[in-house]
């Protein structure tokens, strides 16, 4: 009984690392429909930007994190100018192999410029703390904290998306872009905005990924398959269904893991595909779309 | 009376179809103008020409003296020029408030409060208050285009264009319009206006504009233009 307690309590938590690559991931293709295909390298570029600020400034790690978002937001913010916007457009093949390209690229470049060795941020012990709830369980200090993290991303974007101006251009434009012209809005700089805030919650997830286990510049293909099943078992468009499809991934692994550790992503997959199976349009479908 | 917009010798063909050829009309501030002509004539175009939602292939386009020609859609928006849609467009997933709110925060830059006193005016005025918070994409035609007409008001235009808003209506609601549109125009608005329903145009504007293949056929005081012979003959079938 305990192992099955232990077992759903690990999956839910680390539901939420998933969750958080989910959100920038959704947060794109809600606004732009846009398939990032870069975005879980995206991602390991954000730890490795916190490593190299660590490491080369010698900054505290707490001081390069909080760095790093601005600084993810500036990266997504030009990425998009320059590089995505000239592909966006009635045809989704073209930003789709762009993203691809990007992918590639930037696995390039870390390998390049930090070799295939494994890293990882070091927190100076905070990430091996765990606090016990009795009856012999116990939740890690770094995955309550991811957990929570993700809970806090999706508040702060769902306020952001039902209760900002800015929020409401997303949906206005999401819903028809060249009405939403005529209103004065700005699209390429609005799409700009929007890539930028992904980049951030990007570099949220980075500094989870990066405290809680090894990265190397190739890992980050699988981080978009997860963060593609989170949103998918979710359904398409509500993050709240993000963060729903973000546990139920990582339960499945963690039970998975536990009947066999080679079954952990065998699991994971299994689930997704049983869940697209009895409810294609996901666990949470928006009403209308 | 200044000119607030002017056309001069605008130009748009798609392949070997010329649809606006040549075109040159002036608005005066505070003017209300009518367009008139067959569909298929290049009314729309003209809107679209106009808006920044199509590009040229010559001529320019000013507003207020200044080329906005090479101006995008939204930065028209920003500068005054706003329209509604022979077929109405609403932000279907955002509420009747949100679609106007977002022309108020983008359009015109106001504060969120600002922006909620003036837009809830608007819904008073369009007569959509009761439906402010329903989904865009749930409302009837009708209401569909008076929500055209709000959001279009929302972003305080000092041009507004109207495509065929009066059409589909019944008699009460067409004269409710004429109403509503005769006091955004007292307002100041300078207003053009396409139109199929002739008497509700009449109502408004002072002058006509025709427009036929895409060629501007006749252009002056509304009902000596209608009046001519080949606006007539346009209308109602050659004489026999």
């Amino acid at each position: 009984m305990t192992t099955l307690v232990d077992i759903v309590l690990q999956g839910v938590l680390l539901g939420g690392l998933y969750a958080l690559f989910a959100a920038g991931l959704s947060l794109i293709f809600g606004v732009m429909r846009l398939v990032n295909l870069a975005h879980g390298d995206l991602i390991v570029l954000a730890a490795f930007l916190m490593l190299a600020l660590t490491r080369v400034l010698g900054l505290p790690l707490p001081v390069a994190a909080l760095l790093c978002l601005p600084l993810m937001f500036a990266i997504g913010y030009a990425l998009q100018r320059l590089v995505l916007d000239p592909v966006l457009g009635k045809d989704i093949l073209p930003p789709l192999l762009t993203t691809f390209g990007l992918s590639i690229i930037i696995q390039n470049g870390l390998l390049e410029g930090f070799s295939a060795d494994s890293q990882r941020l070091s927190g100076g012990g905070v990430e091996t703390l765990s606090l016990p709830l009795g009856g012999g369980l116990a939740i890690g200090l770094m995955p309550l904290l991811t957990f929570l993290a993700a809970i806090l991303v999706i508040v702060a974007l769902n306020r952001l998306f039902y209760a900002t101006a800015l929020g409401r251009a997303f949906r206005a434009v999401s819903d028809d872009p060249e009405i939403a012209r005529l209103m004065g809005i700005d699209n390429r700089r609005l799409f700009a905005v929007a890539m930028g805030l992904a980049l951030s919650v990007c570099a949220v997830a980075a500094f989870f990924l990066g405290m809680r286990s090894n990265f190397d510049p190739t890992i980050g293909p699988a981080r978009l398959l997860f963060a593609f099943e989170a949103v998918i078992i979710g359904g398409l468009g509500s993050l709240w269904g993000t963060l729903a499809g973000g546990v139920v991934l990582g339960v499945a692994q963690t039970a998975g893991a536990a009947l066999n550790p080679e079954w952990q992503l065998l699991a994971g997959h299994l689930v997704f595909l049983a869940i697209l199976v009895a409810r294609p349009r996901g666990l949470f479908p928006r009403a209308t779309d | 009376m200044a000119n607030l917009l002017e056309v001069e010798e605008l130009r748009k063909s798609y392949g070997s179809l010329v649809v606006t050829d040549s075109v040159s009309l002036s608005v005066g501030e505070g003017e209300a103008l009518g367009v008139i002509g067959p569909n298929g004539a290049g009314k729309t175009t003209l809107f679209s020409l106009i808006t920044g939602a199509t590009r040229p292939d010559a001529g320019r386009v000013r507003l207020d003296g200044r080329d906005i020609t090479g101006v995008g859609a939204a930065g028209r928006c920003i500068a005054g020029v706003c329209r509604s849609h022979q077929i109405p467009q609403p932000f279907e997933k955002l509420t009747v408030f949100e679609n106007l709110l977002v022309g108020a925060c983008f359009g015109r830059a106001m504060s969120e409060a600002e922006a909620t006193d003036h837009c809830a005016g608007v819904l008073e005025l369009t007569g959509l208050i009761a439906k402010a918070n329903r989904p865009g994409g749930s409302l009837t035609l009708l209401d569909r285009k008076r929500l055209e007409l709000a959001r279009a008001l929302a972003t305080q235009p000092r041009l507004l264009l109207l495509d065929e808003i009066a059409g589909g209506l019944t008699e009460g609601e067409c004269e409710s319009l004429i109403g509503t549109i005769a006091a955004i125009r007292a307002g100041g608005t300078t207003i053009v206006w396409i139109e199929h329903i002739v008497h509700a145009l009449l109502a408004v504007v002072g002058r006509l504009v025709v427009l036929n293949f895409g060629r501007k056929i006749a252009e002056g005081n509304a009902h000596a233009v209608m009046d001519l012979p080949e606006v007539r003959e346009i209308y109602l079938g050659s004489p026999v």
